[in-house]
């Protein structure tokens, strides 16, 4: 195999790696929003890191192009996605862990009913 | 690169299990949620081990429909209905 080839070998490795240790948090974590925030980032970066692999794999071709592109987009609506979520489980009503020392969220609503 | 995509296949293993045991509603949404972000990565994955070129544009069109899904779950959560 060429250089830039195991590179990009290396570089999907790491974004694999990520990925897992997302999974990982997912089942492990005690609580929703904890989950949340663990998994998101996780898997968030570690997509990203599989598609910049898959880039510095095939160079500036029509296929690289692509998976550049791709990046922002995900990096972009995975996040608003999660935060759309996080809201919605308060709103509905999902206690946090027993061992959570502070909630602003909840605060800010009881100031302003609207928000 | 075969045991990469195999890995991946097991992280959406255990995000079944999360959707399975869950408890509560949201926590289903999350675990499908990181299941779409997921499945955008092994798509990109297959498009190199198949050699096809067109899968990186399935995956690309993905990522809007796991985002989109994932906005009408959480209003649903909000408004406890989906019209409007």
């Amino acid at each position: 195999m060429a250089w830039n080839e195991w590179i990009g070998f290396i570089i999907i490795g790491f974004g694999v790696a990520f990925d897992a240790l997302g999974c990982l948090g997912l089942l492990r974590f005690p609580d929703i929003y904890n989950r949340l925030q663990g998994a998101t980032k996780c898997v968030t970066f570690g997509t990203c890191g599989i598609l910049f692999g898959i880039f510095v794999m095939n160079g500036f071709t029509g296929f690289g192009i692509k998976a550049l592109v791709a990046i922002p987009f995900v990096l972009l609506t995975s996040p608003v996605g999660a935060h759309a979520l996080a809201r919605g489980a308060h709103i509905f009503g999902v206690p946090l862990w027993e061992k959570s020392v502070v909630d602003h969220y909840k605060q800010d609503r009881k100031d302003k009913p609207r928000l | 690169m075969n045991i990469y995509f195999i890995i991946l296949v097991a992280c959406c293993f255990a995000c079944l299990i999360r959707a399975w045991i869950g408890k509560s509603i949201p926590d289903r949404m999350v675990a499908i949620d990181i299941m779409g972000t997921l499945a955008v990565g092994m798509t990109a994955l297959l498009a190199v081990i198949t050699e096809r070129n067109f899968l990186i544009d399935v995956a690309l069109a993905w990522i809007f429909l796991s985002f989109i899904g994932t906005l009408a779950l959480a209003k649903y959560l909000v408004h406890k209905t989906l019209d409007e």
